[in-house]
């Protein structure tokens, strides 16, 4: 220590020079200079290469990235994962706020479009070709990306919800694997008093699941025009979830486990969670996290909320967007388009991303994957119909990744406690409107 | 965590041999043969097994497949031995990012942990053995920000540093990791007690000059306390989470705590890959330097703690 003491002088004096050198050269802050550009633009920007940063953590875009800087070699891409939803979402606003460090391309999921969109964060990229794209993708992604007036992302993935169970487990007990959540209330009782380590499924308050039930239910509690907003969860759909689990929370039918901890994987692995209801990109993690579940797990349609209906909804599913402060937006435009319309699309299914392209949704070779993981199942089959069955007009709040911070608060406190569901929604609705004032929405129940 | 640590010598006693034979028989007794007491020894022995737990936890874990971790007792080994493999895994998994990592944390630690204990060392000395206008002034702004916590810091200094284009570079962990207010605060108590103001006028009497004097007569006596303002940093430094969190998108410079965090949350990821075995490998080795550095320099620690707990 002593003997180093020298050097450190010279360390701690480089550290002020560079201070001092750099207070002068602060970054150019972050105006927005919203679309305008044509296809031409972005045909030239490409030609002309640069230099792009690109937030994301899908893992599949990492050999799009390459296979994008090979074919366009004077262009450099800079694949950074800056964090999962939330992580990522502070960072951005963060990095407008200080109006530097923005992404050129950021990854967003479809329910925080709105508020990056809504605060004129994105870029418009209805002029530079983004136009062409209808019907290039399925429906409801489509719809998605559609703020308002304008596109103000491109859809990656999406997540038609489905029912993955445990073969083996339902097998060890004969119990038919349910086809309606009233089947499964049934199922999850059975199992359970056949074996009382094993649960039909783990939950103990997740926002992404409880709006997809809703949603599938037929629920609409979010409307958003312009910014009125509406916030109700007292409708048919949202008391048919509420009812349905408070059973399961009351007669202890789910395992207090939290999605994605060690011990979900634990469980996912040793049997003890018999079902999941996920979306459409889930077989990529049960590969890596749930080894001694292979050949185990298959997968079948969501469970109904009505007998002999094929109802269906979305739980995450995502778009890569372009911020506003973005100063290369043609370029960042330009491979946006290699990796979710052009040739960056085949390289993700095959790394075993669920698309949102028609073209691989609606071909005979994607359908007929068979899964070894499924013990041979085509899996693709199921979660296409279940994407062409999404219920129509979902929309998501302004604010929804605030509203669902705060949703282990309120309905998260039926799980533990002698709060009901409907006291739960009730609660989250309260807060949310309240919130939605605050922000300087017109929100009302 | 003061210079006056309390030691078991109970008031009074004195180490003169004369002062001894005065004490009583069992005071004395208590000084070199400290009594033996069931409850406090059964106490230490809870604390030292509270403490020791999750290190012997991480130690067998590291040696489970990710399949044993998932399906196997935490506190007990299962399944093959997969050390080598995980340690050899952990090493070159994503290209070998998990040195790079090692390597900035590394640097942070250098150039942040070491520029602060510098800092303090100069300050706590110069504090404590000159007098000059504002230096009330100064105590009290010390011990305020000692109240203040860094992780209240961290976003106004994020602000500041994407005003001077320093976010997402190295400098902008290095150069809040310099100031640490409670390591100035110790060194100024510790410079105190530790340099007798005689030995400085006798350096100035010998005509040796202020810098000098400062690295030849002051830096020696102050070697327990630098050691241990410098583990205090240094721990702080490698252990800092919050404040890369928000600085610093680009993984390759992100210190360990960011990357295992990133592997962490790789299971939480869609389509991304479970390395639970790979995190915690990573972990164990993260804190094998810490726990290294704490024993090399158990001894001044030691030395340091106890100063001037007792009159020479």
């Amino acid at each position: 220590m002593m003997t180093t003491a020298r050097p450190f002088i010279r360390g701690a004096g480089l550290a002020c020079v560079l201070l001092l050198g750099l207070t002068a050269c602060g970054s150019s802050g972050g105006g927005a200079s919203d679309g305008g550009a044509s296809p031409d633009d972005v045909r030239a920007a490409l030609a002309e290469g640069g230099e792009i940063t690109v937030w994301a953590w899908e893992p599949t875009l990492e050999q799009v990235v390459e296979d994008f800087e090979a074919e366009y070699p004077n262009v450099k891409v800079n694949l950074v994962n800056a964090g999962v939803n939330t992580t990522e979402y502070t960072a951005l606003q963060n990095a407008i706020s200080a109006g530097s460090g923005v992404p050129d391309v950021v990854h967003i999921e479809y329910y925080a479009l709105s508020q990056f969109a809504i605060s004129d964060s994105l870029t418009d990229l209805t002029s530079m070709g983004a136009a062409d794209l209808e019907g290039a993708y399925a429906p409801r992604p489509w719809a998605a990306v559609h703020q308002g007036e304008g596109i103000h992302g491109l859809p990656m993935d999406f997540g038609p919800i489905a029912l993955y169970y445990n073969q083996d487990v339902f097998d060890e007990h004969g119990i038919e694997v349910p086809t309606t959540w009233q089947e499964y209330v049934e199922a999850g009782r059975a199992l359970h008093e056949a074996d009382p380590d094993v649960y039909i499924g783990a939950d103990t308050g997740d926002a992404p699941l409880s709006t997809s039930m809703i949603w599938q239910a037929g629920g609409r509690p979010y409307t958003v025009e312009g910014t009125e907003v509406t916030v109700d969860f007292t409708d048919a759909g949202s008391t048919a979830f509420a009812e349905t689990w408070q059973q399961l929370v009351d007669d202890d039918l789910l395992a207090p486990i939290t999605a994605w901890s060690d011990e979900w994987y634990q469980g996912l692995n040793d049997g003890s969670i018999a079902t999941l209801v996920m979306g459409a990109w889930m077989p990529p993690n049960l590969e890596s996290g749930v080894p001694d579940g292979a050949g185990s797990w298959r997968v079948a349609p969501a469970p109904q909320w009505e007998e002999g209906a094929n109802a269906s909804a979305e739980m995450g599913g995502s778009s890569l967007a372009i911020p506003s402060a973005s100063d290369n937006k043609e370029l960042a435009y330009a491979f946006l388009d290699y990796a979710l319309a052009g040739d960056g699309v085949q390289t993700r299914v095959d790394a075993g991303a669920f698309p949102a392209a028609t073209a691989i949704l609606d071909s005979e070779e994607f359908l007929a994957t068979e899964f070894a993981y499924f013990g041979g199942q085509r899996a693709n089959e199921i979660f296409a119909e279940s994407a062409a069955n999404i219920r129509e007009d979902w929309s998501w709040l302004p604010y929804q990744a605030y509203a669902n911070s705060i949703f282990n608060d309120t309905v998260g406190q039926a799980y533990v406690s002698h709060t009901t569901f409907a006291e739960g929604l009730a609660a989250w609705q309260a807060e949310s409107i309240e919130y939605g004032g605050q922000q300087g929405f017109d929100v009302r129940d | 965590m003061s210079t006056s640590a309390t030691t078991t010598r109970p008031v009074g006693t004195h180490r003169s041999p004369a002062g001894r034979l005065r004490q009583p028989r069992r005071a004395a007794d208590t000084a070199r043969q400290p009594r033996r007491s069931v409850p406090l020894t059964l106490l230490t022995g809870l604390v030292l097994l509270y403490a020791l737990v999750p290190l012997v936890w991480l130690v067998i874990n590291a040696t489970k497949t990710q399949e044993s971790l998932l399906n196997s007792f935490g506190l007990w080994f299962s399944g093959d031995f997969a050390f080598f493999d995980n340690i050899g895994d952990t090493l070159t998994y994503d290209d070998g990012i998990f040195t790079r990592w090692l390597l900035n944390t590394v640097l942070y630690v250098v150039l942040g942990a070491g520029g602060a204990t510098f800092l303090a060392v100069m300050g706590g000395y110069a504090l404590a053995k000159f007098d000059f206008p504002g230096r009330r002034a100064v105590f009290a702004v010390v011990i305020g920000a000692v109240a203040v916590p860094g992780t209240a810091l961290a976003v106004p200094t994020f602000l500041m540093f994407s005003k001077m284009g320093l976010t997402n570079t190295p400098w902008a962990v290095i150069i809040p990791s310099l100031i640490s207010p409670f390591g100035l605060y110790l060194m100024w108590v510790f410079t105190t007690e530790a340099v007798p103001t005689e030995l400085l006028e006798a350096a100035r009497i010998d005509g040796a000059g202020e810098l000098r004097t400062f690295f030849r007569v002051v830096l020696p006596l102050l070697a327990p306390g630098i050691v241990t303002v410098s583990l205090f940093t240094m721990v702080a430094t490698w252990n800092n989470y919050f404040l890369p969190l928000i600085m610093i998108k680009d993984p390759d410079w992100y210190p360990l705590t960011l990357g295992l965090n990133s592997w962490n949350a790789q299971a939480s990821t869609v389509g991304g890959e479970a390395v639970f075995n790979l995190v915690i490998a990573g972990s164990l080795l993260t804190i094998v330097p810490l726990v290294a550095a704490f024993l090399l320099l158990q001894r001044y620690w030691q030395s340091g703690l106890a100063a001037g707990s007792v009159k020479e």
